[in-house]
């Protein structure tokens, strides 16, 4: 029997196939309550994202997780084994921080390999140089060992820091905010990038965002936070269809709320499940609520166009619509009278929270 | 505007001019020009006692350095690790060290190291008494507090990140200390080091107090003035004035260099 399955035998050691786990864990600073009795289990391989507004308590989640601040209540168990207490140093994960944090007076491979360095016994040296070769090439920075940090780019220095913590193949790879201080263009290379990465490396990635779309886009599975507390964990399809809450249908994609049922209850439809025609006779078969709306605005997107209609009872509302509705009728001009309508499947009662 | 910059360049630096001309005179009196000649620097430099002044100067100039450098920066990194008003005091501390005029430094430590001595030399088989010692003791008091602020300025302005990132990378405390936090300080310890040898080597005041017997390159040549000024004086004078300038400017490049972002 190895000691992995006598702490497990012994109930030392937690659920066996999460890769990092949270057991009821707080974090209080003072007064402010920044992770609240939360409880979040990574899988081996999987690309979990915490989503959340800023604020909301997610680079204190990261932070408990590398080992830069103790919960005040709960445990943190990585791997199975229960790591709360245990020192940054000492655990097997390692994270990309939001500026990167990468060492300015050593060369890029100096940086690399400095988690291979601080190993006992050291790896030989010829054996370091391989590993850093490879890491360099995982992130396609090969022939950049011998820079400066300050010599790179944003990008750049963003992929060196990626390679200096996969080097190491971490349990978990931790990544805060990791594509915020890159502008727009990049960041939608390095989301596809950091997507094929980690299918390539088979390491499981925990990545912290406050932007919706990045989540949905990249993970497997999306944890919304707020406030210091996970309010749902799921794909991003079941986010996006099923959220528990007006909170979560309204931090993920956009959503239009009408008057629900009860005072506690809102009614959410999503714009692009709304459709619109000239007169209600128009609407699709199968649609169940008919209105006559008058056009507010109109946005061109491209692929689609958003309108925003007003209704006598409802109010205002969004509808987002695909070009192919609108081949037939043409776009539909500010002050027109039009209709709009949806079919059942598309309301979603929701707790208004 | 030009002018009058110019006139206080020339008024602060004239002095200096005249003292490093009057080591090129070949004539005995340095006031009366003669020719040029470099004899008076081979004189200087064959010079028992001034060698030994010179000697004495760089020894304590040395050791001081060195102390200062190593306690300043010790002195940075404590406290950056406490807060609230216990810094409040010691910075308020470090600054009035710094503030003090020297003659302050030089006659109080020699009061205090009269009184010391006088306590402890009956308990003791050897004598304690004021020398080459004292003066370190009272250089590295002033140094220490410069070192400690330049030290701390760079300390300051460090990503806090780049601990915690080697850390993550599984570098111990000392491990993290060694790779990462020294190396990012070394250029305002190697600043702080040179700033204090140039001081100490150059200081008249506190020597003055608490040199005791021993005799350090300003002190003679204070006492040698006063028997008539030879360009021989000049001529040390200039070289103290040289190796302080050099060493002034390496520790300003090595600031501004490290200040860079990134550097
Ligand atoms: N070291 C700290 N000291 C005091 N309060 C903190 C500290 N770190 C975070 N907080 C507070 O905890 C809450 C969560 O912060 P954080 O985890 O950084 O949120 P997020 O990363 O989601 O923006 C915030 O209210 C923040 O002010
Ligand atoms: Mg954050």
């Amino acid at each position: 029997m190895n000691l992995f399955m006598y702490q497990l035998h012994r109930g030392v050691v937690g659920e066996v196939d999460s890769v990092i786990e949270f057991r009821k864990v707080t974090k209080r600073f003072g007064d402010v309550v920044a992770v609240a009795d939360n409880d979040l289990a990574v899988m081996p391989g999987e690309f979990l994202s915490i989503l959340g507004p800023s604020g909301c308590g997610k680079t204190t989640s990261l932070r408990m997780m590398a080992g830069f601040e103790q919960p005040t209540s709960g445990e943190v168990f990585i791997r199975g084994a229960n790591v709360t207490g245990v020192p940054a140093y000492r655990r097997p994960v390692n994270m990309v921080f939001q500026h990167y944090a990468l060492f300015p007076h050593l060369a890029v491979s100096a940086n690399v390999s400095y988690g291979l360095r601080q190993r006992s016994p050291k790896p030989a040296a010829a054996e370091i140089a391989r590993a850093v070769d490879e890491a360099l090439a995982m992130v396609r920075l090969s022939g950049y060992g011998q820079r400066r940090i300050h010599e790179l780019s944003g990008g750049q220095q963003q992929r060196v820091a990626l390679a200096r913590a996969l080097i190491n193949r971490p349990a978990v790879l931790l990544l805060d905010e990791p594509l915020a201080a890159l502008d727009r263009k990049l960041r939608r290379d390095m989301q596809i990038e950091l997507q094929n990465l980690q299918r390539d490396v088979g390491i499981t990635f925990l990545l912290v965002t406050h932007d919706q779309e990045e989540a949905l886009s990249m993970s497997d599975r999306v944890c919304v936070m707020r406030e210091g507390r996970i309010v749902q964990t799921g794909s991003p399809r079941e986010l996006y269809d099923r959220p528990v809450s007006r909170y979560v249908a309204d931090f993920v994609g956009k959503t239009n709320f009408f008057k629900g049922p009860s005072a506690g209850e809102v009614l959410s439809i999503r714009p692009e499940l709304i459709d619109i025609a000239a007169s209600e006779a128009e609407l699709p078969a199968g649609v169940s609520a008919r209105f006559s709306v008058k056009v507010l605005n109109r946005i061109f997107l491209g692929e689609h166009t958003e309108y925003v209609v007003a209704h006598a009872r409802l109010g205002e509302f969004m509808v987002m619509a695909p070009r192919k509705t609108e081949r037939h009728a043409g776009l539909y001009e500010i002050g027109e009278m039009i209709a709009a309508g949806w079919r059942p499947e598309a309301e979603r009662i929701l707790p208004n929270d | 505007m030009r002018l009058y910059v110019m006139l206080i360049y020339v008024f602060l630096y004239a002095p200096i001019g005249f003292i490093v001309g009057g080591s090129f005179n070949s004539g005995k009196q340095a006031m009366v020009w003669q020719g040029f000649s470099l004899d008076w620097y081979g004189k200087a430099f064959s010079n028992p006692l001034i060698m030994e002044a010179l000697t004495t100067s760089l020894y304590i100039a040395l050791v001081n350095a060195v102390l200062s450098a190593i306690i300043g920066t010790l002195t940075a990194l404590g406290l950056q690790r406490v807060g609230g008003w216990t810094r409040a005091g010691f910075d308020a501390l470090i600054y009035i060290a710094i503030m003090v005029p020297g003659i302050v430094i030089g006659i109080s430590t020699l009061i205090a190291f009269v009184t010391v001595f006088d306590a402890v030399n009956p308990l003791l088989s050897v004598r304690l008494e004021m020398g080459a010692w004292a003066v370190i003791a009272a250089h590295v008091l002033f140094n220490t507090a410069v070192v400690a602020l330049l030290v701390r300025a760079r300390l300051q302005g460090m990503d806090r990140s780049l601990v915690e990132a080697s850390e993550d990378l599984y570098a111990t405390p000392f491990g993290t200390f060694r790779q990462v936090v020294l190396p990012l300080l070394a250029p305002s310890i190697l600043a702080g080091f040179l700033l204090a040898f140039t001081f100490s080597f150059e200081d008249f005041i506190i020597a003055y107090f608490v040199a005791g017997p021993d005799v350090t390159l300003p002190i003679y040549i204070f006492s040698s003035i006063r028997r008539g000024v030879t360009p021989e004086i000049n001529a040390v004078g200039s070289v103290v004035v040289l190796s302080s300038f050099i060493l002034l400017i390496a520790a300003q490049l090595i600031l501004r260099r490290s200040g860079r972002p990134a550097g």
